[in-house]
Protein backbone atom coordinates (compact mmCIF):
# COMPACT_ATOMS: atom_id res chain seq x y z
CA UNK A 1 0.00 0.00 0.00
CA UNK A 2 2.93 2.54 0.75
CA UNK A 3 4.17 1.97 -2.82
CA UNK A 4 1.22 2.61 -4.51
CA UNK A 5 0.97 5.99 -2.73
CA UNK A 6 5.22 6.23 -3.17
CA UNK A 7 4.63 5.62 -7.34
CA UNK A 8 7.82 4.81 -7.69
CA UNK A 9 9.35 8.43 -6.72
CA UNK A 10 7.47 10.34 -8.61
CA UNK A 11 4.63 10.54 -5.93
CA UNK A 12 4.90 14.69 -5.69
CA UNK A 13 4.57 14.57 -9.53
CA UNK A 14 1.53 12.24 -9.74
CA UNK A 15 -0.63 13.18 -6.78
CA UNK A 16 -0.18 17.00 -6.99
CA UNK A 17 -1.87 16.14 -11.31
CA UNK A 18 -4.44 14.27 -9.80
CA UNK A 19 -5.10 15.76 -6.14
CA UNK A 20 -6.01 19.20 -8.55
CA UNK A 21 -8.29 17.47 -10.91
CA UNK A 22 -10.23 15.45 -7.70
CA UNK A 23 -9.96 19.21 -5.73
CA UNK A 24 -11.39 21.10 -9.42
CA UNK A 25 -14.32 18.55 -9.82
CA UNK A 26 -15.62 18.24 -6.19
CA UNK A 27 -15.38 22.18 -6.19
CA UNK A 28 -17.33 22.16 -9.48
CA UNK A 29 -19.58 20.05 -8.41
CA UNK A 30 -20.63 21.82 -5.34
CA UNK A 31 -20.72 25.68 -6.66
CA UNK A 32 -23.04 24.09 -9.67
CA UNK A 33 -25.37 22.48 -6.80
CA UNK A 34 -25.37 25.76 -5.08
CA UNK A 35 -25.81 28.14 -8.75
CA UNK A 36 -28.69 26.09 -9.25
CA UNK A 37 -30.49 26.46 -5.72
CA UNK A 38 -29.73 29.98 -5.43
CA UNK A 39 -31.10 30.66 -8.76
CA UNK A 40 -34.53 28.94 -7.53
CA UNK A 41 -34.39 30.85 -3.90
CA UNK A 42 -33.52 33.85 -6.15
CA UNK A 43 -36.35 33.39 -8.21
CA UNK A 44 -38.84 32.72 -5.32
CA UNK A 45 -37.57 35.91 -3.92
CA UNK A 46 -38.46 37.83 -6.20
CA UNK A 47 -41.91 36.42 -7.18
CA UNK A 48 -42.70 36.69 -3.27
CA UNK A 49 -41.32 40.21 -3.13
CA UNK A 50 -43.65 41.41 -5.96
CA UNK A 51 -44.20 44.77 -7.11
CA UNK A 52 -42.06 45.59 -10.22
CA UNK A 53 -42.45 44.45 -14.29
CA UNK A 54 -41.01 41.18 -13.58
CA UNK A 55 -44.09 40.50 -10.90
CA UNK A 56 -46.59 41.11 -13.12
CA UNK A 57 -45.41 39.07 -15.64
CA UNK A 58 -45.01 36.32 -13.34
CA UNK A 59 -48.38 36.53 -11.20
CA UNK A 60 -49.83 36.09 -14.92
CA UNK A 61 -48.67 33.48 -15.54
CA UNK A 62 -48.04 31.09 -12.41
CA UNK A 63 -49.38 28.52 -11.78
CA UNK A 64 -51.60 29.63 -8.72
CA UNK B 1 -43.41 7.22 -31.83
CA UNK B 2 -42.65 10.61 -33.43
CA UNK B 3 -40.43 12.86 -30.86
CA UNK B 4 -40.81 16.66 -31.75
CA UNK B 5 -36.89 17.87 -31.29
CA UNK B 6 -37.81 21.30 -31.62
CA UNK B 7 -39.80 21.23 -28.55
CA UNK B 8 -36.52 20.80 -26.75
CA UNK B 9 -35.61 24.00 -28.42
CA UNK B 10 -37.38 25.80 -25.59
CA UNK B 11 -35.91 26.41 -22.28
CA UNK B 12 -39.73 24.71 -20.46
CA UNK B 13 -39.17 21.06 -22.02
CA UNK B 14 -35.79 21.49 -21.98
CA UNK B 15 -34.97 21.85 -17.90
CA UNK B 16 -36.99 18.66 -16.80
CA UNK B 17 -34.74 17.34 -19.86
CA UNK B 18 -31.34 18.66 -18.95
CA UNK B 19 -31.66 17.30 -15.60
CA UNK B 20 -32.16 13.89 -16.60
CA UNK B 21 -29.85 14.02 -18.43
CA UNK B 22 -27.15 15.61 -16.26
CA UNK B 23 -27.71 12.72 -13.52
CA UNK B 24 -27.34 10.03 -16.45
CA UNK B 25 -24.09 11.37 -17.40
CA UNK B 26 -23.07 12.00 -13.66
CA UNK B 27 -23.35 8.76 -12.33
CA UNK B 28 -21.69 7.36 -16.04
CA UNK B 29 -18.90 9.81 -15.34
CA UNK B 30 -19.02 8.42 -11.86
CA UNK B 31 -18.65 4.31 -12.96
CA UNK B 32 -16.31 5.31 -15.79
CA UNK B 33 -13.92 7.16 -13.36
CA UNK B 34 -13.73 4.65 -10.77
CA UNK B 35 -12.97 1.78 -13.56
CA UNK B 36 -10.33 4.19 -15.62
CA UNK B 37 -8.66 5.01 -11.90
CA UNK B 38 -8.40 1.32 -11.26
CA UNK B 39 -6.78 1.00 -14.51
CA UNK B 40 -4.23 3.62 -14.74
CA UNK B 41 -3.25 3.63 -11.30
CA UNK B 42 -3.20 0.24 -10.11
CA UNK B 43 -3.83 -2.00 -12.71
CA UNK B 44 -1.91 -0.76 -16.00
CA UNK B 45 2.04 -1.61 -15.34
CA UNK B 46 5.13 1.10 -15.04
CA UNK B 47 6.03 2.43 -17.93
CA UNK B 48 9.83 1.18 -18.67
CA UNK B 49 11.34 4.69 -19.54
CA UNK B 50 9.16 7.41 -17.34
CA UNK B 51 8.24 5.37 -14.39
CA UNK B 52 4.98 5.87 -12.33
CA UNK B 53 5.18 9.48 -13.61
CA UNK B 54 3.17 8.71 -16.77
CA UNK B 55 0.37 7.79 -15.14
CA UNK B 56 -0.69 11.26 -15.03
CA UNK B 57 -1.19 10.66 -18.82
CA UNK B 58 -4.56 9.40 -17.60
CA UNK B 59 -5.97 12.72 -16.57
CA UNK B 60 -3.50 15.07 -18.53
CA UNK B 61 -4.71 13.75 -22.28
CA UNK B 62 -8.26 13.34 -21.34
CA UNK B 63 -8.37 17.00 -19.88
CA UNK B 64 -6.65 18.31 -22.65
CA UNK B 65 -9.03 16.51 -25.46
CA UNK B 66 -11.67 17.87 -23.26
CA UNK B 67 -10.55 21.35 -23.42
CA UNK B 68 -10.54 21.52 -26.97
CA UNK B 69 -14.19 19.56 -27.77
CA UNK B 70 -15.41 22.04 -25.15
CA UNK B 71 -14.55 25.09 -26.88
CA UNK B 72 -15.79 23.72 -30.71
CA UNK B 73 -19.30 22.79 -28.80
CA UNK B 74 -18.92 25.93 -27.37
CA UNK B 75 -18.57 27.97 -30.88
CA UNK B 76 -20.99 25.63 -32.77
CA UNK B 77 -23.32 26.46 -29.90
CA UNK B 78 -22.73 30.23 -30.46
CA UNK B 79 -22.92 29.73 -34.42
CA UNK B 80 -26.53 28.59 -33.83
CA UNK B 81 -27.15 31.36 -31.18
CA UNK B 82 -26.16 33.79 -33.99
CA UNK B 83 -27.75 32.45 -37.04
CA UNK B 84 -30.86 31.59 -35.84
CA UNK B 85 -30.79 34.14 -32.78
CA UNK B 86 -32.19 31.14 -30.32
CA UNK B 87 -31.50 32.07 -27.05
CA UNK B 88 -31.55 28.47 -25.48
CA UNK B 89 -28.34 28.08 -27.71
CA UNK B 90 -26.88 31.13 -26.29
CA UNK B 91 -27.45 29.37 -22.72
CA UNK B 92 -25.59 26.30 -23.76
CA UNK B 93 -22.24 28.38 -25.10
CA UNK B 94 -22.41 30.19 -21.53
CA UNK B 95 -22.90 26.91 -19.47
CA UNK B 96 -19.59 25.30 -21.71
CA UNK B 97 -16.96 28.14 -21.09
CA UNK B 98 -16.37 27.34 -16.88
CA UNK B 99 -16.16 23.93 -17.78
CA UNK B 100 -14.41 24.29 -20.83
CA UNK B 101 -11.83 26.61 -18.86
CA UNK B 102 -11.63 24.05 -15.85
CA UNK B 103 -10.58 21.70 -18.72
CA UNK B 104 -7.88 23.75 -20.35
CA UNK B 105 -6.33 24.54 -16.55
CA UNK B 106 -6.49 21.10 -15.24
CA UNK B 107 -4.77 19.86 -18.62
CA UNK B 108 -2.18 23.03 -18.63
CA UNK B 109 -1.82 22.10 -14.33
CA UNK B 110 -0.93 17.95 -14.94
CA UNK B 111 1.17 18.76 -17.80
CA UNK B 112 3.32 20.81 -15.77
CA UNK B 113 3.78 18.30 -13.29
CA UNK B 114 4.46 15.48 -16.33
CA UNK B 115 7.02 18.07 -17.54
CA UNK B 116 8.88 18.15 -14.90
CA UNK B 117 10.08 15.02 -14.16
CA UNK B 118 10.34 13.67 -17.61
CA UNK B 119 11.76 16.95 -19.66
CA UNK B 120 13.38 18.62 -16.49
CA UNK B 121 10.59 21.79 -16.24
CA UNK B 122 7.32 22.67 -15.49
CA UNK B 123 7.18 25.34 -18.25
CA UNK B 124 8.54 25.86 -21.39
CA UNK B 125 6.83 28.75 -24.01
CA UNK B 126 6.75 25.20 -26.93
CA UNK B 127 3.89 25.30 -29.04
CA UNK B 128 1.41 23.06 -27.94
CA UNK B 129 1.92 24.72 -24.59
CA UNK B 130 1.38 28.20 -25.69
CA UNK B 131 -1.68 27.61 -28.20
CA UNK B 132 -3.57 25.53 -25.00
CA UNK B 133 -2.62 28.40 -22.50
CA UNK B 134 -4.24 30.85 -25.06
CA UNK B 135 -7.16 28.58 -25.36
CA UNK B 136 -7.35 29.32 -21.54
CA UNK B 137 -7.09 32.64 -21.94
CA UNK B 138 -10.10 32.34 -24.79
CA UNK B 139 -12.34 30.85 -21.91
CA UNK B 140 -11.66 33.48 -19.23
CA UNK B 141 -11.94 36.37 -22.25
CA UNK B 142 -15.66 34.99 -23.07
CA UNK B 143 -16.33 34.49 -19.14
CA UNK B 144 -15.23 38.30 -18.70
CA UNK B 145 -16.85 39.94 -21.55
CA UNK B 146 -20.00 38.33 -20.77
CA UNK B 147 -19.48 39.37 -17.07
CA UNK B 148 -19.26 43.15 -18.86
CA UNK B 149 -22.26 43.14 -20.32
CA UNK B 150 -25.16 43.71 -18.12
CA UNK B 151 -27.92 43.12 -21.09
CA UNK B 152 -27.97 39.04 -21.54
CA UNK B 153 -28.90 38.86 -25.43
CA UNK B 154 -26.27 41.28 -25.94
CA UNK B 155 -23.62 39.44 -24.21
CA UNK B 156 -24.92 36.21 -26.06
CA UNK B 157 -23.73 37.51 -29.46
CA UNK B 158 -20.50 39.60 -28.30
CA UNK B 159 -19.52 36.46 -26.85
CA UNK B 160 -20.36 34.58 -29.83
CA UNK B 161 -18.44 36.06 -32.07
CA UNK B 162 -15.23 35.85 -29.50
CA UNK B 163 -16.10 32.14 -29.51
CA UNK B 164 -15.86 32.10 -32.87
CA UNK B 165 -12.74 33.61 -34.03
CA UNK B 166 -11.13 31.71 -31.17
CA UNK B 167 -12.04 28.74 -32.87
CA UNK B 168 -9.20 29.38 -35.36
CA UNK B 169 -6.99 28.03 -32.32
CA UNK B 170 -8.28 24.77 -31.87
CA UNK B 171 -6.54 22.87 -35.15
CA UNK B 172 -3.60 25.26 -33.82
CA UNK B 173 -3.45 23.26 -31.16
CA UNK B 174 -4.14 19.90 -32.19
CA UNK B 175 -1.24 20.33 -35.14
CA UNK B 176 0.76 22.00 -33.27
CA UNK B 177 3.30 18.89 -32.54
CA UNK B 178 3.56 18.33 -36.51
CA UNK B 179 3.92 22.19 -37.42
CA UNK B 180 6.60 23.06 -35.22
CA UNK B 181 9.45 21.71 -33.33
CA UNK B 182 8.09 21.54 -30.54
CA UNK B 183 8.88 19.74 -26.82
CA UNK B 184 5.85 17.86 -26.41
CA UNK B 185 5.64 14.83 -27.63
CA UNK B 186 3.01 13.33 -30.30
CA UNK B 187 2.12 10.77 -28.04
CA UNK B 188 3.35 8.63 -25.20
CA UNK B 189 1.91 5.38 -25.42
CA UNK B 190 4.22 2.83 -27.56
CA UNK B 191 2.50 0.49 -29.27
CA UNK B 192 5.73 -1.28 -29.86
CA UNK B 193 6.15 -2.43 -26.63
CA UNK B 194 4.18 -5.59 -25.02
CA UNK B 195 1.06 -6.21 -26.56
CA UNK B 196 -0.64 -6.16 -23.09
CA UNK B 197 1.09 -3.48 -21.30
CA UNK B 198 -0.28 -1.17 -24.58
CA UNK B 199 -3.74 -2.33 -24.29
CA UNK B 200 -4.03 -1.62 -20.60
CA UNK B 201 -2.63 1.92 -20.92
CA UNK B 202 -4.90 2.52 -24.55
CA UNK B 203 -8.03 1.15 -22.11
CA UNK B 204 -7.27 3.32 -19.62
CA UNK B 205 -6.67 6.20 -21.47
CA UNK B 206 -10.13 5.65 -23.28
CA UNK B 207 -12.62 4.93 -20.32
CA UNK B 208 -11.10 7.85 -18.89
CA UNK B 209 -11.74 10.06 -21.72
CA UNK B 210 -15.00 8.47 -21.57
CA UNK B 211 -15.15 10.04 -17.85
CA UNK B 212 -14.42 13.05 -18.88
CA UNK B 213 -17.22 13.46 -21.96
CA UNK B 214 -19.56 12.26 -19.41
CA UNK B 215 -18.30 14.82 -16.75
CA UNK B 216 -18.30 17.77 -18.97
CA UNK B 217 -22.13 17.05 -20.72
CA UNK B 218 -23.02 16.56 -16.50
CA UNK B 219 -21.62 19.78 -15.68
CA UNK B 220 -22.54 21.79 -18.76
CA UNK B 221 -26.40 20.48 -18.13
CA UNK B 222 -26.46 21.38 -14.62
CA UNK B 223 -25.04 24.41 -15.25
CA UNK B 224 -27.65 25.65 -18.00
CA UNK B 225 -29.97 24.86 -15.87
CA UNK B 226 -28.96 27.37 -13.18
CA UNK B 227 -28.68 30.03 -16.17
CA UNK B 228 -32.41 29.01 -17.42
CA UNK B 229 -33.56 30.04 -14.07
CA UNK B 230 -31.22 33.04 -13.35
CA UNK B 231 -32.68 34.09 -16.77
CA UNK B 232 -36.41 33.13 -16.97
CA UNK B 233 -37.28 34.28 -13.75
CA UNK B 234 -39.36 36.60 -14.79
CA UNK B 235 -41.65 34.43 -16.74
CA UNK B 236 -44.29 32.17 -15.95
CA UNK B 237 -43.04 29.04 -15.96
CA UNK B 238 -40.16 29.35 -13.73
CA UNK B 239 -43.03 30.72 -11.14
CA UNK B 240 -44.88 27.32 -11.59
CA UNK B 241 -41.39 25.08 -11.06
CA UNK B 242 -41.25 27.76 -7.44
CA UNK B 243 -44.82 26.57 -6.71
CA UNK B 244 -44.13 22.83 -7.04
CA UNK B 245 -41.20 23.38 -4.64
CA UNK B 246 -39.13 21.09 -7.04
CA UNK B 247 -36.16 21.00 -9.57
CA UNK B 248 -37.08 18.03 -11.28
Amino acid sequence: MTSFFEMGGYAWYVWMAYGAVAAAVVAETFALRRRGHRALATARMMREAGGDADMDAIDSGGAR
Amino acid sequence: MIVNWFRYASPVSFYPLAGRLARGFGALAAVFAAIGLWIGLVAAPTDATQGDAYRIIFIHVPAAWMAMIVYVAMALWSAVALGLNARLSAMMAQALAPTGALMAALALWSGAFWGRPTWGTYWAWDARMTSTLILLFLYLGVIALRQAIDDPRRADRACAVLALVGVVNVPIIYFSVQWWNTLHQGSSISLTAAPKMAMLMLAGLLVMTAAAWCYCIAASLTRVRAIIVERERGSGWVASLIDIGTSP
